[in-house]
């Protein structure tokens, strides 16, 4: 079975939830490679091993020193060196940004933000702020796909995980944009939001740059905070945390969304979450019509009740 | 300092946006066109570069005629003036294609700086900026939250998922620019009326060195396999707060076992 190579995420020795969903979209295909930059610890390789790696490539985390191209050289050599039958990364601007010069480099297409997969590679997105469900593939070389998180449910399946140091020599051309500092911001013990399995965002709603109304919620839940446009316009939430068209793209199990009415530009963002809940005050607000379950009351009422509650069950 | 800024006209995310049934291409005839959002904000820095640092500023965009509502809008705005290359061979043409075109019309231009918006709000693939830079061999500077140029030293703040990097390079380079990095100014009467004497030049591919093998529809390397209406999400249950909503939903999310 041809080998379909999965770009690992991974942050502080962990992987990320995302690579283990890859691993089992990438099992559907052939036979998952894992690929790894930066130190692969045992754990780490481990981890790959009981998503069904069978194979994990490092690289040296001196890749990751600049912006992008060393990774799609690298994709692009075990590609080729491999007879790969896909590349598929996680669709986070970073990653689209290596799959498309991936892409370029094999000659080949790029898929970005899909929402499923099947054995011949056939993906679906959900476009138009969610209007529209095509069906497409790559036609010409090794294709290379972007699958959003939380599209294919993770499952274990055991792998051998037998580790590959990749010989590699970065081009000088890829190291033309060199990263010489990272700052991180605030963002607490919360999950990621493109990545989290639950989502509470706050919108107009909210009526000032005191979220806690949000965050206690996302906090009773284990979720990730989001922010729609006219919050984070009036100053009341960073910017990293929009969700919607010029945002952030989330897909999770739920999306709750406190005082947020529900503007095509914020559908766009999240129109694929699996359940969706909203509190709103306005009974025409257009939320109401894609929301599994819906309050009309005031979120400042309504929104710590449900974290009581919520933390009352646990 | 001669900056190009890439800008492409999207159909209005407001109006019901459509695909042609026979090939999959977005219908640019049932929505109204509009210049891409984030289009604007590159456009915008552009015009605060050129400020600083002199120089000129281009509009290049690839796409059929009407494009020229959203060329001239870039212009009102106050760039210079415009490259318009436009040509049946490009209908239908996917993201790397399109990335392929537009730098080998950037070649025939100078230029030390493209500024482009890290998406566009139909395709939405976020992968153009990143293959330009491939394709012409410049470094990458995408996703920038800011920009600053000194000499030929280009610095960026590169936006992550957790905050922000650092990321140097000399010019020439590609810079994708995201909504926080400015507020895009509305064109003033003066503008409005001066814009409609900036040269806007039309190109056809050939004057453009875009080799017909490589756009287009035919050409693409990816295809749509088919498409539909999402089916419309069942009804949903919407109940009045009477003081009980939140109790109602955790009742909701136990059921669903979210909680």
């Amino acid at each position: 079975m041809a080998e379909v190579l999965v770009l690992v995420d991974h942050v502080d020795g962990q992987v990320k939830k995302v690579t283990l969903e890859l691993l089992t979209a990438a099992r559907r295909v052939g036979e998952p490679s894992a690929v790894v930059v930066g130190e692969a610890t045992d754990e780490l390789v481990a981890k790959l091993g009981e998503y069904g790696a069978e194979k994990v490539y490092t690289a040296p985390a001196e890749l990751d020193d600049y912006v992008v191209a060393p990774k799609a050289e690298l994709l692009a050599k075990l590609a080729t060196d491999k007879s790969a039958a896909a590349v598929l990364v996680s669709a986070t601007a970073e990653n689209k940004e290596i799959a498309g010069r991936t892409a370029v480099k094999l000659g080949s297409g790029v898929l970005t933000d899909v929402v499923d997969i099947t054995p011949e590679l056939v993906a679906e997105h959900s476009i138009f702020g969610g209007a529209v469900i095509t069906h497409a593939k790559v036609t010409k070389g090794v294709p290379v796909v972007a699958v959003r998180p939380n599209a294919v449910p993770a499952e274990p399946a055991s792998g051998a995980a037998a580790v590959e140091a990749v010989e590699i020599e970065i081009s000088e051309a890829a190291k033309a944009a060199r990263i010489t500092d990272r700052v991180k911001q605030e963002k607490g013990a919360r999950p990621e939001l493109t990545e989290a399995a639950i989502v509470v965002s706050g919108g107009r709603g909210v009526g000032s740059e005191d979220f806690s109304v949000v965050e206690n919620l996302a906090d009773a839940l284990g979720a990730a905070v989001g922010a729609s446009r006219a919050a984070v316009d009036a100053g009341w939430y960073p910017h990293a945390f929009q969700v919607g068209q010029t945002g952030k793209t989330v897909s999770p199990n739920l999306y709750i969304a406190l005082g947020i009415s529900g503007a095509i530009q914020h559908r766009a963002g999240m129109q694929t979450s699996k359940t969706i809940v909203a509190v709103n005050k306005d009974p025409e607000a257009p939320i109401l019509e894609i929301s599994d379950f819906a309050v009309i009351g005031d979120l400042h009422k309504v929104a710590p009740q449900l974290t009581e509650e919520i933390n009352k069950r646990k | 300092m001669n900056i190009v800024v890439l800008v492409k006209q999207v159909p209005d995310t407001e109006t019901e946006r459509k695909l042609n049934p026979a090939d999959s291409t977005v219908d640019r005839a049932a929505s109204d066109g509009v210049i891409n959002e984030l289009d604007e904000y590159a456009i915008e820095e552009a015009l605060l570069l050129k400020e600083k640092h002199g120089g000129e500023v281009t509009i290049l965009t690839l796409g059929p005629e009407q494009a020229t509502d959203s060329i001239r809008k870039a212009l009102s705005m106050g760039a210079d003036k415009a490259v318009h290359v436009s040509d049946e061979a490009l209908a239908g043409s996917d993201a790397l294609q399109t990335a392929y075109a537009i730098a080998q019309a950037l070649g025939t231009l100078e230029y030390d700086l493209v500024i482009l918006g890290s998406e566009s709000t139909d395709a939405r693939t976020g992968v153009v900026g990143a293959a330009l830079a491939e394709y012409l061999g410049l470094p990458q500077l995408t996703l920038a939250g800011k920009v600053d140029i000194d000499g030929s030293a280009v610095k960026i703040q590169r936006q992550t998922d957790d905050g922000y990097q650092v990321v140097e390079a000399t010019l020439p380079a590609v810079v994708s620019v995201v909504e926080k990095i400015n507020e895009p100014r509305y064109p003033s009467f003066k503008l409005i009326m001066a814009a409609k004497k900036k040269p806007v030049t039309k190109l056809g591919i050939a004057e453009a060195n875009i080799d017909p093998a490589k756009v287009g529809l035919a050409n693409a390397t990816t295809a749509v396999v088919d498409f539909a209406a999402a089916p419309p999400r069942a009804a949903g249950t919407v109940v009045k707060d009477e003081g009980s909503g939140g109790i109602q939903i955790a009742d909701f999310l136990a059921a669903k076992k979210f909680v």
